[in-house]
């Protein structure tokens, strides 16, 4: 089936841009998502409004409390740039997002507003307590992405409202950053189950520890229980066994063609032993 | 719109729907169609270019999204009626058979040797890892990068 060109516009600065969101655009950054979306049939947007090169969006800027990213980014873009470099568990999750092409085309931005349950940003923004940045009619906002990521597909954001970028606070310490996921193919693997962990380790015991779960519930899943109930345990697999089954009891997965919910509920508890042995081979 | 950019290295100027795919403009609007479409979803790779030097699939593409940019297909890659050679080497190790999947190949690739000249074998298949053959089994695709990328460090050795 052949794509039919969509109206779209390429505003020449933000205020343009918000102008055209506010009469109903759509806003277009990398297209990886969206552009697919039309082609299937589920999104009929009347208007595309390409926000992929607004200056005000690609910034990148380092501060005294953290790195604040433009939405416009794209995945490959963050993956070189030296301010990633104080994220590893970003760097980690970027860089099993699609193939290159997907990555220099994908942003931050987008990969945040889709929502995904299997959005792999969204595993280590959830982790780094990321905050984002929303700017529209009514002025800038900001939000803690708990609160910005309301549901599957579902995210706070308002008709008219851009996502200008996501601040994130520098960890404090030095945390052991874990990530792996799990997928059927081994490129653009979508996938079936990931866990992401950032752990603070001393005296070969878990001091503190973050965990997030992705395509295992609606959005992105912080275990809370676990996290706490890790606090004092060795670095060894033996030690976390009975939270396997405290950790596929916090996941609320869903059946679909790439795997069975029981299926996802085993693959998370088996993650979490994965990142005991990763802790206790060392860094 | 009027839309300006630069095709394999010459200035372009055509008249096209903002929204129209790059890969229609390349290939209806503007001839070269070595570009080929597979899925049309991002998911084959067959429609690889380069955009500012970087791989991009030209089907999720939109003709506004390479304004003033520089986009390479696989008609440029042969220079002075000589083949490139990644395309060489592609012939000799049989990369090649229906010849479907082979520009988006060879512009994925060329795009890694931009980046990383002298990848290994396991990097090769990473970054290749978006394109799928469905007559080659890959090894021989990732024969011929590695080949080519052998023979553009001995010419840029032989050079300086
Ligand atoms: C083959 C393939 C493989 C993929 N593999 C992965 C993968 O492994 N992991 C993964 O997580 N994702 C994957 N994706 C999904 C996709 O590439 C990412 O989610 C990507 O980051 C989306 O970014 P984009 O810029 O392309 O978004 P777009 O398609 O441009 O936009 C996506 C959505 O975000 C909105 N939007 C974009 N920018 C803004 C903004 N600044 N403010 C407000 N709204 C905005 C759009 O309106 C749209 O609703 C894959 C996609 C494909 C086609
Ligand atoms: S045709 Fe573009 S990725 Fe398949
Ligand atoms: S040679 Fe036929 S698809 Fe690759």
């Amino acid at each position: 089936m052949r794509l039919r060109p969509i109206p779209a516009v390429k505003p020449r600065s933000l205020e343009e841009a918000l102008r055209y969101l506010e009469e109903g655009g759509r806003p277009l950054a990398g297209g990886t998502d969206l552009l697919v979306a039309i082609r299937k049939g589920q999104e009929k947007p009347e208007l595309l409004v390409y926000v992929g090169e607004l200056p005000e969006l690609r910034i990148l800027r380092e501060g005294p409390e953290g790195l604040e990213i433009g939405a416009a980014l794209t995945h490959a873009e963050l993956l070189v740039h030296p301010a990633t470099e104080r994220f590893p568990i970003l760097r980690a999750v970027l860089r099993t997002i699609g193939s290159p092409a997907i990555r220099a085309m994908g942003t931050l931005g987008g990969n945040l507003v889709t929502a995904s349950p299997a959005g792999d940003s969204l595993v280590a923004l959830s982790l780094l307590e990321a905050r984002v940045r929303l700017v529209g009619p009514r002025g800038e906002r900001e939000l803690p992405i708990p609160e910005f990521l309301v549901g599957p597909r579902k995210t706070a954001l308002e008709r008219g409202e851009l996502v200008r970028s996501v601040f994130l606070p520098y960890p404090e310490g030095h945390p052991r950053s874990f990530f792996r996921k799990v997928g059927r193919r081994r490129a653009l693997i979508i996938a079936v189950a990931s866990l992401g962990a950032l752990v603070w380790v001393r005296d070969g015991r878990v001091e503190r520890a973050r965990l997030a779960l992705g395509s295992v519930a609606p959005t992105v899943l912080r275990p809370r229980d676990v996290e706490e109930a890790l606090v004092g345990r060795p670095l060894a697999p033996e030690a976390w066994e009975d939270l396997v089954p405290v950790l596929s009891a916090a996941t609320q997965p869903i059946s679909d063609l790439r795997a069975t919910a029981e299926y996802r509920r085993k693959v998370a508890g088996r993650l979490l032993l994965a990142l005991a042995e990763a802790l206790q081979a060392g860094p | 719109m009027r839309l300006k950019f630069r095709l394999n290295g010459r200035p372009v100027e055509v008249e096209v729907p903002p929204g129209r795919r790059l890969l229609d403009l390349l290939r209806e609007d503007l001839g070269l169609i070595g570009t080929k479409e597979g899925c049309g979803e991002g998911e084959c790779g067959a429609c690889t270019v380069l955009v500012d030097g970087k791989p991009r699939l030209s089907c999720l593409t939109l003709a506004l999204q390479v304004e003033g940019k520089d986009v390479l297909t696989v008609e440029g890659l042969a220079q002075g009626g000589k083949l490139h050679p990644l395309q060489e080497a592609l012939v000799e190790t049989a990369g090649v058979q229906c010849g479907f999947c082979t520009p988006g190949f060879l512009m994925a690739a060329y795009a890694l040797l931009l980046e990383n000249p002298n990848p290994t074998r396991e990097e090769v298949r990473a970054w290749l890892s978006g394109n799928l053959c469905r007559c080659t089994g890959y090894e021989q695709i990732v024969d011929a990068v590695l080949l080519a990328a052998r023979r553009l460090r001995e010419e840029k050795g032989a050079e300086s």
